[in-house]
């Protein structure tokens, strides 16, 4: 295939895994790269601006979408491994910017060709095979962006489904909320505490080694209180997993053996 | 009712700390949500109902004046009287007035949410009225001089055990050995408490579901039926409203009825649903003599049109709190004042004003779970949302946050500083974070109070795609 034929994404890293977690973002670029991409990364992009948007500092948002928009509207598609990132261009920045209606128009346009990379992978690459092993029993945790904005529940159940050795346990209650919620976590950590070790009980109940997702903040969380309850269970980024890639880096939270 | 919610944090943290109150939260939110989606599975058009329902409240609040003045007309024609109060002073003023023109001592009342934002008891009991909740929770936290922590279950939040102690302490007429170990004891001690008092009383106060236009009627839903005695019993029948309860014709209360009980509780339909149009007539067997509706405001006519409109589609069903991860967490009380979960952090900054109120708004993850249960479709987050717009605004919350917030909208706006700044942190936690992760971090105590907080690997991933890593 020549480059010229391939579908161009420009790849939105995500200011947590740019910071915090790369591997993420290696993973997506070779799923991507893997399934035909050509994929860029836009050397401008920061943030897609939600921190500010969520604290009600829409000025803030609006210049940092535009930054974003700048950087990636001329993809042929944008993919994030994020539900939350992705449903923030894909849903809210239309909202932000419905009194502009140049930018309205820009905006609308990026919207469409914006996806998690799950959703990217299954429904427009139509990806049925990953040709990689990951013998464990896993745990799931659907985040709330990506499940209700995004309407992500299959693709990533459709994914881990090709992946050999991989045993999927549902959480009970799996829809419901980690209590990550990005600054919630900081401002009333009393609350977001509490449901979050819910949720770590629940992940211990299914009996799974791992417990995966796909957004890394809410893993985050999670393998926190996970880790402070003195539990075994480990905790990755979904990509880490389908692109083969649990060799070269440890667990959220873990060191290397 | 003296509203609590600039407490707020402190508030949670009791309500997270009090093991009877997590006890039943448990309860409440496995089990409504539960038979929420048995209700659902038993009616497969519930999705059509919904929209419906929804079209039935856009329609009625786009021509709101007209059928609140259809309603009154019918009403009237029914022999009733039409009090329209702009504020919660008002409403109470005029209740007191009909109370008075009653010779009333002692009042019934069945359970209504209006009535706690007036905060009717306290002031009829400041002139000389007597008011008595018949509806068993409502009755349990009147006892206790509580507020609800639930809109549809008041006394959620209350053991049985907590309930015997109050009657004991409380109905001290009765033999205090008695045996109150069953919740059928109670029940039936309460039942007896209460004939007596229904049967005495000179006025009965009820809410309203929702009230008709086309026939004049007011609706209220109850699994008690205390709601009945308490309209049926006295002389005289106070109905308070808020002017969103209006639909125009039967057919279309019967609709919203069928997404009410569902969304709620996951019945099919309450165990009483009692319509009343006016007061006895000739032909009745029973009745109140004087029949009177009192149409609240209290900010409703404000938000029509504007970014709140939304909410005036709600019909208290308590979904939103029932599968709110927030409100499970820290249950009904500490939101600080009658309403609760997602709909009464949209509701009370509205009434009581945000400098109090901000943090309601503010501690919501936006997981965006209300909505989806919302019989009405409520576009609850976005609400939220509004308020933190307007708090961010007016300089509301914590400094520490907003400085923190700032610092980092500086940088991300300016992507090679932002570059320079995050590469130099990240290797700085790297560095110290070698053990894979932090069980304390200076700055970060929001987060490792609960939480370890994971290491960075090191080296950003935008600097390592930039040395052609792959």
């Amino acid at each position: 295939m020549s480059g010229q034929n391939k579908i161009s994404v420009g790849l939105f890293a995500t200011c947590l895994v740019d910071l915090m977690r790369p591997s993420v973002g290696f993973a997506t670029a070779r799923l991507l790269e893997k399934n035909g991409c050509t994929v860029g990364v836009p050397d401008s992009q920061t943030c897609c601006g939600q921190p500010a948007y969520n604290a009600g500092d829409s000025a803030t948002a609006r210049a940092l979408a535009g930054n974003v928009i700048t950087a990636f509207e001329g993809f042929d598609y944008i993919v994030a491994p994020s539900g939350s990132c992705a449903g923030m261009i894909r849903v809210h920045y239309p909202a932000l910017f419905k009194d502009d209606q140049e930018m309205l128009a820009r905006v609308q346009g990026m919207a469409g060709k914006t996806y998690e990379l799950t959703q990217f992978l299954c429904d427009v690459l139509g990806v049925n095979e990953t040709g990689v092993d990951f013998a464990h029993s896993v745990t799931y945790q659907d985040s709330c962006a990506g499940l209700r904005e995004m309407d992500i529940k299959e693709q990533p159940r459709q994914l881990m489904d090709t992946v050999s050795g991989l045993e999927l346990k549902e959480l009970a209650d799996g829809e419901s909320c980690c209590g990550f919620g990005g600054l919630f976590s900081v401002k009333y950590p009393d609350i977001s505490g509490k449901i979050v070790d819910d949720k770590a009980v629940a992940v211990e109940k299914t009996g799974a080694d791992i417990l995966l997702g796909g957004d890394l903040g809410c893993l985050m969380n999670m393998a926190g209180r996970l880790q402070r309850r003195g539990s075994r269970v480990q905790v990755r980024h979904l990509a880490e997993v389908l692109a083969g890639m649990t060799g070269d880096v440890p667990p959220i939270g873990e060191v290397k053996e | 009712m003296q509203s609590t919610s600039r407490n707020f944090s402190e508030n949670a943290r009791h309500g997270i700390a009090d093991e009877k109150l997590q006890a039943a939260l448990s309860r409440l939110s496995h089990g409504f949500p539960l038979k929420r989606l048995e209700a659902m599975a038993r009616l497969p058009e519930f999705e059509a109902l919904r929209d419906d329902a929804q079209g039935i409240k856009e329609h009625t609040l786009a021509n709101l004046d007209t059928y609140l003045e259809a309603y009154e007309t019918r009403v009237i024609e029914s022999g009733g009287h039409v009090h329209w109060a702009s504020d919660a002073a008002d409403a109470c003023d005029i209740i007191l007035g009909i109370c008075r023109d009653a010779g009333a001592k002692t009042v019934t009342k069945g359970k209504s949410m209006i009535s706690e934002e007036i905060a009717i008891n306290e002031y009829l009991e400041e002139n000389g009225i007597q008011p008595i909740e018949t509806d068993l929770g409502e009755y349990i936290i009147q006892l206790r001089h509580e507020p609800p922590s639930h809109i549809i279950a008041p006394a959620i939040h209350l053991s049985k055990g907590q309930v015997a102690e109050t009657f004991k302490k409380e109905h001290q007429h009765l033999p205090p050995g008695r045996n109150l170990d069953e919740p059928r004891a109670l029940l039936e001690e309460a039942r007896g408490e209460l004939r007596r008092k229904f049967i005495a009383a000179d006025v009965g106060i009820t809410g309203a579901n929702m009230v008709i236009a086309e026939t004049g009627t007011s609706i209220i839903v109850t699994n008690e039926g205390n709601g009945d005695l308490t309209q049926t019993l006295p002389k005289t029948h106070i109905v308070i409203a808020s002017i969103e309860k209006v639909v125009p014709t039967l057919e279309d209360a019967t609709t919203i009825l069928r997404v009410l009980a569902r969304s709620a509780t996951g019945q099919d339909m309450s165990v009483y649903t009692t319509f009343s149009t006016g007061p006895k007539q000739a032909q009745d067997l029973d009745g109140p003599e004087n029949y009177h509706v009192v149409l609240l405001d209290n900010g409703r006519s404000k938000m029509l049109g504007g970014e709140f409109h939304d909410m005036l589609r709600c019909i208290r069903c308590s979904a939103c709190l029932n599968h709110c991860p927030v409100y499970k967490a820290i249950g009904g009380h500490a939101y600080g004042w009658v309403y609760s979960g997602p709909m009464g952090a949209v509701l009370i900054p509205g009434l009581l004003g945000l400098a109090e109120t901000h943090d309601l708004p503010g501690a919501s993850t936006f997981c965006g779970k209300c909505e989806e249960v919302c019989p009405m479709r409520i576009p609850l987050p976005r609400m939220l949302r509004s308020w933190r717009e307007k708090s961010h605004q007016a300089s509301l919350g914590s400094q520490k946050s907003r400085f923190g917030l700032a610092a980092w909208a500086f940088l991300a706006r300016r992507p090679a500083l932002y570059r320079l700044c995050m590469g130099l942190g990240v290797s700085l936690l790297a560095l110290f974070g070698r053990r894979g992760r932090f069980s304390a971090l200076p700055l970060a105590g929001g987060w490792t109070a609960s939480r370890d907080l994971a290491a960075p690997e090191a080296g950003t991933f935008m600097a390592q795609w930039k040395q052609g890593k792959r």
